[in-house]
């Protein structure tokens, strides 16, 4: 699935990198907490999250992922949309609860990651 | 190569700056993608204990091909019960670190749990030093 695709079955808005909505993802990993995240060990391409802190785009970044969403309505700060661009990492934003969103993507064939 | 770092204590803004930087050496050199991983994975995790516990300290990391060897050294409170750290969900964490993702009581449990050696020198009062070794084809994930 494209990020593009994932951002219209979500109703998103696009916070940082744009220019990446039209690369392919295909497995996720949420949780709002990072540790759990990083203890799944896998290699998710998404990671979607109801935590709003710099160490989610951090954690993205170290976990490979190319892409985070945040469910809920949370809109990221200036000093997340920024690491996020000078990463690299695309960020969403969701009015959408985690379990919908989790259940959404899955629905379209976007795995757990593993 | 040796490389070693700063970590500060209390930074949540800067926290995880030197597993980035660590993992893009591990990129440069060519190390296979699955050690890369569970690099990121431990150091991440033994950089923010030290943010969170210790007040900050020293990241020492020696790359070889055979290995990469990553010791963390503070002189934080040290820990008075490893066998309870050890354990997963256990934690001492401040509330702003649970705030921030952290302080699930994973993080030591993480480190054991991706390294290919783990060797914990602590003393209350004093510190801890963590020494984390990864090898390429290692464990997997």
């Amino acid at each position: 699935m494209k990020i593009l695709e994932m951002r219209e079955l979500l109703a998103a808005r696009t916070y940082a990198c744009p220019d990446r909505t039209r690369e392919d993802v295909a497995a996720a990993a949420a949780s709002d907490m990072l540790s759990d995240v990083l203890a799944m060990g896998g290699a998710p391409d998404v990671l979607i999250t109801g935590l709003l802190n710099p160490q989610v785009i951090r954690t993205a970044v170290l976990m490979d992922a190319r892409c985070v969403v945040f469910v809920r309505g949370k809109v990221p700060g200036p000093a997340i949309v920024e690491l996020a661009e000078e990463s690299g990492v695309c960020v969403l934003g969701t009015d959408m609860p985690m379990y919908q969103v989790c259940g959404v993507l899955h629905a379209h064939g976007l795995a757990a990651a593993r | 190569m040796v490389r070693e770092y700063t970590v500060y204590g209390n930074d949540f803004v800067r926290a995880g700056e030197v597993s980035g930087k660590i993992k893009t050496i591990l990129k440069g050199l060519g190390y296979p993608p699955e050690m890369i991983r569970r690099a990121a994975i431990t150091t991440y995790e033994a950089e923010m204990n030290m943010v969170i516990h210790a007040d900050g300290g020293r990241v020492r990391a020696s790359f070889s091909p055979e290995e990469v060897v990553l010791v963390f050294a503070d002189q934080g409170p040290g820990i008075a019960d490893l066998n309870l750290a050890m354990q997963a969900g256990w934690s001492t964490a401040s509330e702003t670190a649970r705030q921030l993702g952290f302080g699930g009581g994973m993080g030591l449990p993480n480190i054991r749990r991706y390294s290919d050696a783990l060797d914990i020198d602590t003393k209350v009062g004093t510190g801890t030093t963590l020494t984390i070794t990864i090898r390429p084809g290692g464990r997997n994930l």
